[in-house]
């Protein structure tokens, strides 16, 4: 075989085409849909204790997710955006990881957050913009970010964490910290440029970074298939920049675990970057502010409510004897309580002191923006009444 | 006439000129079949086809640069982007692709027919990423008209002429009047030129002036001011560039004050500009300094948003402190 010498490359004669059927990537299931294990799969480590906590924190966000549906339906929250039907993924992601990674999400992954450590007070205090918000409620709903628990604050705007993760992770290379950056995104953001700048970066400079792709299957409304893409999903794109790459089944707690725990020791052991593609679907709207009744049938989403995550793991753990009705129904009753007793303390926390809005543009208040604010103070002195979430409380 | 919101007024005016020629096609993220998400291009798919009202994947720089190249080959193009917050990844397309594509090639190549819509501003709850008023980034780039609407009728005319104009143009959307601003609006297609602003009411005291959504601040400033006894002449900037000087100076020739609104912070913003011109040109006229009413020069905040915005009550002590000066 001919071979070109600079680049190592087959030499042929006649004209051979590449496809999509070329590399066709699988996809990891260890849990069927049937709540049983595949009997030959390779296991990931884990005992009951993890497996519990997976659970728990699963019930917690969807329970959490129901709630402030409600709540914004209410009108006491602005806006929410709900993970249903997606949480193996997060949860069972950073089941994987230690507490000492640093996760950069995309908007999706409060159960990343939860399992971490977030409280219901610490979720609360940011979806009513309240002062005891991490954030000073300068963000709408949902943005959260937590520095002590690792977890980068949440940016709207599609895909920008993509590329700062390959920097983050590049630091603590170069640092030595034996962490790695888990970085999610949706298959809608992997359309975005900093997702394809993000990759190359990663190959080139060899950072631990674990690309996690939720493949959702929507992009608001937009189909993933034939709109988003028109290749095999996103996983390829990971080989076209020479990196690890597996497909996953996002609703399989065992196949997420098992795939984030391999893709851990990857990126921290061997400094490779990986990249994850998870297949689920976005069970609820894309936030609030969407009806997916518009674009996409009943029929569909019941089709993937037999997929549902939580209620594949519920009836493994059953069957193992790891958890009963009761054990459900009471972690049930005892989260919507501390749920709806968060919510209702929350909700009384009166909005940052007006000082806030100048601190933290940059480390010190300019004396321009201290002028500006002692002027806008002024004014609301002026008019109280039509300013009454500050004017109470102005010195 | 019929009773339109701002939105339906959108949705007519890309209908007509979808209509008229095959060649003009309207694209962006979730704007096909579900119509966009604030349904700005409801029925387009069903009425010209999935090839001519469509989804794009989900990269703006990719947006604008096939339009970019879909102008420049000769048609009309109507890029939506979801949000103005979201225009960034493209900046590079507009700043340096669109806005000299005339006139690095020496009028080789154009793309006049390009159009972007995007919804801008703030009062919705939308926090840092769903509120900004990007108009002053683009406003410093030479070969981009900049257009914004203040109600139904201003912009489906507007936007019509957008559409039609020669050179690529900005039609920046107001999105908190998207549904609150309603009124009677011509079915047929008619437009409203660029680079004009309007006299939208006559008085002899002050100026005040505006544009897009801050003009129903405005308005209702006025009338505040007018019970006071205030004469004030009221102007809708409607393009902001080219911004029409001349409309501008000979009311502030007349009246001698000036008081300017935006909703975008203060420093570097679009009004700073006209207050450059406006002393350049009328200096021994002004009666007062020339006030800009705006936002602070924070990133758009959630829980301060009231606290934040130029609303009416500080346009009204802006006209009271110019006329007291």
């Amino acid at each position: 075989m001919a071979k070109d010498k600079k680049h190592n490359t087959e030499i042929v004669t006649k004209p051979k085409w590449f496809d999509k059927d070329s590399v066709t990537i699988p996809m990891l299931q260890i849990l069927k849909e049937d709540g049983s294990f595949h009997k030959d799969a390779d296991m990931p480590e884990y005992d009951k204790e993890l497996i519990v906590k997976i659970h728990d924190t699963m019930q917690f966000i969807r329970i959490l997710d129901e709630r402030m549906i409600a709540a914004q339906r209410q009108g006491r929250i602005s806006f929410y955006l709900a993970s249903r039907g997606e949480e193996a993924e997060s949860v069972a992601s950073a089941a994987a990881l230690d507490a000492g990674d640093m996760i950069m999400g995309q908007y999706r992954e409060q159960g990343a957050l939860a399992y971490r450590g977030f409280t219901v007070e610490q979720f609360m205090n940011q979806l009513f913009s309240n002062e005891k918000d991490l954030g000073k409620g300068r963000q709408m709903p949902v943005h959260y970010g937590c520095a002590d628990l690792n977890f980068m604050t949440i940016s709207s705007p599609l895909g920008t964490q993509i590329p700062q993760a390959t920097g983050y992770a590049f630091g603590q290379k170069m640092d030595k910290t034996g962490k790695c950056t888990i970085c999610y995104f949706g298959e809608g953001a992997a359309s975005e440029g900093d997702f394809h700048a993000a990759l190359n970066m990663a190959s080139v400079y060899k950072v631990p970074v674990i690309f996690f792709c939720r493949n959702n299957g929507y992009a608001i409304s937009t189909p993933a298939e034939g709109e988003q893409y028109a290749g095999d999903g996103i996983a390829p794109r990971g080989i076209g920049y020479g990196m690890k790459t597996i497909r996953i089944d996002g609703n399989d707690v065992f196949a997420v675990l098992k795939a984030t725990q391999e893709a851990r020791r990857l990126a921290v052991e061997e400094d490779e970057p990986v990249l994850i593609e998870a297949m689920s679907y976005r069970m609820s709207g894309h936030s609030t502010s969407d009806d997916p009744t518009g674009y996409r049938t009943r029929d569909e989403e019941s089709e993937w409510q037999a997929k549902d995550p939580l209620d594949r793991l519920q009836k493994w753990m059953m069957n193992e004897g790891w958890l009963d009705k009761d054990h459900v129904e009471e972690h049930h009753a005892e989260v919507k309580a501390k749920v709806l007793a968060a919510l209702k303390e929350s909700e009384k926390v009166p909005v940052p002191h007006i000082d806030e809005l100048i601190n933290d543009v940059y480390d010190q208040p300019t004396e321009l923006l201290k002028e500006q604010l002692e002027e806008l103070k002024e004014h609301i002195r002026k008019y109280p009444d039509a300013y009454s979430k500050t004017s109470g409380r102005m010195d | 006439m019929a009773k339109m919101n701002l939105l339906q007024a959108i949705n007519s005016a890309l209908d007509l000129a979808m209509a008229k020629h095959d060649n003009v096609y309207s694209f962006g993220e979730d704007t096909g079949g579900f119509g966009g998400v604030f349904r700005a291009t409801s029925g387009l798919t069903e009425k010209y086809g999935k090839h001519r009202n469509f989804n794009t994947p989900l990269v703006e720089q990719g947006i604008i640069g096939f339009a970019n190249g879909l102008a420049s080959q000769g048609s009309y193009a109507i890029a939506e982007i979801q949000f103005g917050d979201y225009i960034f990844p493209a900046f590079d397309q507009i700043v340096n692709e669109t806005a000299k594509f005339r006139y690095r090639s020496g009028n080789e190549f154009n793309v006049g027919g390009l159009t972007i819509r995007t919804p801008y501003g703030g009062g919705i709850a939308g926090g840092h990423y769903h509120s900004q008023s990007p108009e002053a980034y683009f406003a410093h780039t030479p070969g981009i008209k900049i257009v914004t609407p203040r109600n139904p009728y201003e912009a489906k005319g507007l936007l019509l002429s957008a559409i039609f104009d020669k050179n690529p143009v900005l039609f920046m959307e107001p999105k908190r009047l998207y549904r609150a601003s309603t009124g009677e609006v011509p079915e047929e297609e008619y437009t409203i030129p660029l680079g004009k602003a309007e006299v939208v009411k006559e008085g002899n005291d002050i100026t005040v002036l505006g544009w897009g959504a801050q003009m129903e601040m405005t308005e209702k400033a006025v009338e505040q001011a007018e019970k006071d006894g205030v004469s004030c002449e009221v102007i809708d900037l409607r393009t902001i560039s080219p911004w029409d000087v001349e409309t501008v100076t000979q009311s502030v020739l007349k009246t001698g004050r000036l008081v300017i609104s935006q909703e975008a912070p203060i420093t570097g913003g679009f009004a700073s500009e006209i207050a450059a011109t406006v002393q350049d040109k009328c200096f021994l006229y002004l009666e007062s300094p020339i006030a800009r009413v705006s936002g602070i020069d924070v990133p758009y905040p959630l829980c301060h948003e009231k606290e934040y915005m130029a609303d009416h009550l500080k346009i009204y002590e802006a006209i009271k402190r110019s006329m007291n000066y």
